[in-house]
């Protein structure tokens, strides 16, 4: 059997990448490719932890399909915002959008 | 119904009309004197009741109609109010009730009801060419108001509830001589009426004080009927001139009918108030309210009276009445023989037989005073209503010549009696009754009266003066009716008079009735030689409000021979001087009497004293004092003064404390917080992805933190 540490490191991997994806990346889908690529990170860690300590209880699996449709509700969110200010400004890029700023 | 019920009814219809004509009914000129004559003609007929009633009571004096309330708790005891139906209280009822529902009548026509509204006309002013008058529902709820007021005190059955009707006639009376308050000299005499009045009404009041503190209550049966609050009364000594409290009382009270019934000195307001319309002058100016002073003084008269023996000497207060009364009497009929207004003469005819009346009271004729109250009011209500009569049928011949004259001169007159025969057969019924024309008129039968009493107690002077007064009232008055309605017409407009309106007319009418008849209820006993089924009646019917009944005076031809003499000697004379003045032409006495005349035609210049010693000083002191030294020195000297040092305070507090202080504090605070925040400011670039790496960053040292350097 794989040990528990690999799937974790897989995890580490996975949200690092996603984690570059979302700070480094101009294109606002992109970075939200980024976020879907962190939440699944954290989905690998719970059911990984679930399964080798836990496998009795059912929490860890409930919590991973609750992730999943946080991370869809987000991603339609997300990409309606991203539509609507691309209608507005004709861009996507992150840094462009910063209405924020004093 | 209960006759004490029916007595509190009385009053209350002209009120209620009053109020009725203010709030709805003022809009509809009709609908207002049907409210005014209507409720009038109510509590008339609840007189007229109330006085048959009392006429049928044995013995009213002992037993009289009366109830009471209590009105106003005080502490122990309450003032109380209430009616009281004693003999005089029932005829000043029957002579009030009749000259008043005579003068609402008579307003129907006199403000031209039927006429249409004239353009021209302008509220506050009398209407110029015959239309309806402006303030025609004003006019009938002031009245109203008014015969609220006199009929209250008349049934009241004390002296607070009495003042209350008195002073409502005050207000009605200020109201009604300034009617026509676009007139600057209705407005004057307005003002001028009731400050002379309220100069008799504070003394009064003071009376009143003093009866209440000294006896606890101010009903008339417990004062005045009453033998040992009387006497006790007259012992009592008030520390005031040596008078007793109840001479210093009578005197007190005596003071609030000077003022109103325009005695010398405070007569000078009645003359001006012939500003207001006629039916006010002869309601209000000659039959009821200046009657409702001497009143005053008969209701009082027991007071005035009191320790006083029958036959001796009078006492300090029924000397100084007495002597006001004679005085005045004489004093305004030798002012009324010089007067061309013919209604400025009846005003003072009216003052000089008040002054009759008064001095009547102060020689302790009470029968007398009140007898010639009664007649007085029904031939002087004649009168002024005749004279208004005369003066409506002037006005439409002024305006149908197109002429400008003085449509109350009588020396613009002459020759009415032709055109205007009602009015003049009415006015030579009025006329004569004032001059005390022998046997017919009731005006000689109560003036004989007062005369015979005067000459009865031996009151020398008293007699002399009225006596004199008489002569001049009959000289006076023939000249008026001489002026008025003899001779031919002196100019073109009295040529144009003509008679008036029905309305006008009948009541003029009815009061001609009662100024004859009005005397047969008192002739005396034995009169030569004729003895009536009762022989003076009035005489035994009035004596019985007083507790003991006065004595009628033995028949004596001294008296009677003066009083026919000196009417018959003043009527021939006076006819004989004024019977062919032609037109233009000043006065016939203005010659024979030269300066006099003119003393007399400026009324001794008292006028001018009163503006000289009172008036004047009163602006003075108003302007220099009051406005000048008190108002704008020492009040705005001193408002100013604070608002100088508080502003100087505020500065000093601003410069030394807000600004510094608390302004330095806020700006410290304010300006601190934004230098801060430009400097964050710079942190805040908006791009999300910067934000997450500071995240990421400090996340990352918190981790090593408790990841690497706690363990």
């Amino acid at each position: 059997m794989i040990p528990l540490t690999w799937y974790l490191a897989l995890s580490a991997a996975v949200f690092c990448l996603g984690l570059y994806g979302v700070l480094g990346r101009r294109n606002a889908v992109a970075i939200l490719m980024g976020i879907e690529l962190m939440l699944n990170a954290v989905n690998i860690n719970l059911v990984a932890f679930w399964r080798y300590l836990t496998p009795s209880l059912i929490a860890g699996q409930a919590f991973a399909i609750i992730i999943f449709a946080v991370a869809a509700s987000e991603a339609a969110v997300g990409l309606a915002l991203i539509i609507s200010i691309y209608r507005s400004r004709s861009t996507v890029a992150a840094e462009d959008i910063d209405l924020m700023k004093w | 119904m209960q006759p004490e019920l029916l007595t509190w009814l009385i009053p209350l219809p002209p009120l209620v009309a009053f109020g009725l004509i203010v709030l709805w009914a003022s809009r509809s000129n009709r609908l207002s004197h049907t409210l005014a004559v209507g409720a009038m003609l109510v509590s008339w007929g609840l007189a007229m009741a109330v006085f048959a009633i009392a006429l049928g009571r044995p013995h009213l004096g002992q037993d009289p109609i009366a109830s009471s309330v209590a009105w106003l708790p005080t502490g122990a005891t309450a003032l109380r109010v209430g009616v009281l139906v004693d003999p005089l209280t029932a005829v000043t009822l029957f002579f009030v009730a009749w000259t008043c529902l005579a003068i609402f009548v008579y307003s129907i026509g006199y403000h031209n009801f039927c006429k249409p509204r004239d353009n021209q006309d302008r509220p506050g002013l009398p209407p110029h060419a015959g239309g309806i008058e402006p303030m025609y529902a004003r006019f009938f709820a002031f009245i109203s108001l008014f015969a609220f007021g006199m009929l209250t005190l008349v049934v009241s059955d004390n002296l607070l509830l009495l003042f209350i009707g008195w002073e409502i006639m005050g207000l009605c009376s200020y109201l009604l001589i300034g009617f026509w308050y676009g007139k600057e000299s209705a407005r004057k005499a307005m003002v001028k009426a009731f400050m002379t009045t309220r100069i008799g009404d504070v003394f009064m009041l003071l009376g009143l004080a003093a009866l209440y503190s000294s006896t606890g209550t101010l009903n008339y049966r417990e004062i005045l009927y009453n033998e040992e609050v009387l006497t006790q009364l007259a012992q009592a000594a008030s520390g005031v001139l040596g008078l007793s409290m109840a001479g210093l009382i009578s005197l007190l009270l005596f003071l609030g009918t000077v003022g109103k019934s325009a005695q010398f000195p405070l007569h000078v307001w009645l003359p001006d108030a012939m500003e207001g319309p006629t039916p006010v002058s002869a309601m209000i100016h000659a039959a009821t309210m200046v009657s409702a002073g001497v009143y005053l003084a008969v209701r009082f008269f027991p007071l005035l009276t009191a320790g006083w023996n029958e036959g001796s000497g009078l006492t300090l207060p029924m000397t100084i009445v007495a002597g006001v009364g004679a005085f005045t009497a004489l004093f305004a009929a030798t002012i009324a023989v010089a007067q061309n207004d013919v209604k400025r003469v009846l005003a003072y005819s009216t003052i000089s037989q008040l002054g009759y009346m008064i001095a009547a009271v102060g020689i302790g004729a009470y029968v007398a005073a009140a007898f010639h109250l009664i007649t007085h009011a029904f031939f002087k209500a004649l009168l002024f209503l005749g004279s208004g009569s005369v003066i409506h049928g002037m006005e439409h011949g002024v305006h149908a010549t197109h002429t400008h004259l003085d449509p109350q001169d009588m020396l613009q007159m002459g020759g009415l009696r032709r055109s205007m025969p009602v009015t003049f057969i009415t006015f030579l019924i009025g006329g004569l009754a004032l001059s005390g024309f022998p046997i017919l008129t009731a005006g000689f039968w109560s003036k004989d009266e007062i005369l015979a009493e005067a000459f009865g107690t031996g009151q020398w002077v008293v007699f002399g003066a009225l006596g004199l007064a008489a002569l001049l009232t009959a000289f006076y008055t023939m000249r008026q009716i001489t002026l008025t309605f003899l001779g031919t017409p002196r100019t073109p407009a009295a040529s144009h008079a003509h008679e008036s309106v029905p309305t006008m007319t009948a009541p003029l009418v009815v009061l001609a009735a009662f100024a004859v008849g009005a005397g047969w209820v008192g002739i005396p006993d034995g009169f030569l030689g004729l003895h009536l089924p009762i022989p003076n009646w009035l005489h035994e019917f009035v004596g019985g409000t007083l507790l003991e009944h006065p004595e009628a005076l033995p028949f004596h031809w001294v008296p009677l021979l003066t009083s026919v003499g000196v009417a018959g000697l003043g009527l021939l004379v006076g006819w004989w001087v004024y019977r062919k003045v032609p037109a233009g032409a000043a006065d016939p006495l203005v010659a024979p009497l030269g300066p006099i005349h003119n003393l007399l035609r400026r009324k001794y210049y008292l006028d001018e004293l009163y503006d000289a010693l009172f008036v004047r000083p009163a602006y003075w002191l108003a302007d220099r004092v009051s406005y000048r030294l008190i108002d704008r020195g020492l009040i705005d000297g001193f408002l100013h003064g604070v608002g100088r040092v508080a502003l100087r305070v505020g500065a000093a507090l601003r410069r030394w404390i807000d600004l510094p202080i608390v302004n330095g504090f806020g700006d410290f605070v304010g300006e601190g917080i934004k230098k801060t925040g430009r400097v964050f400011r710079l942190v805040q670039t908006g791009q999300v992805q910067g934000y997450l790496v500071v995240g990421l960053l400090f996340t990352g040292l918190l981790l090593s933190y408790f990841l690497l350097i706690r363990p």
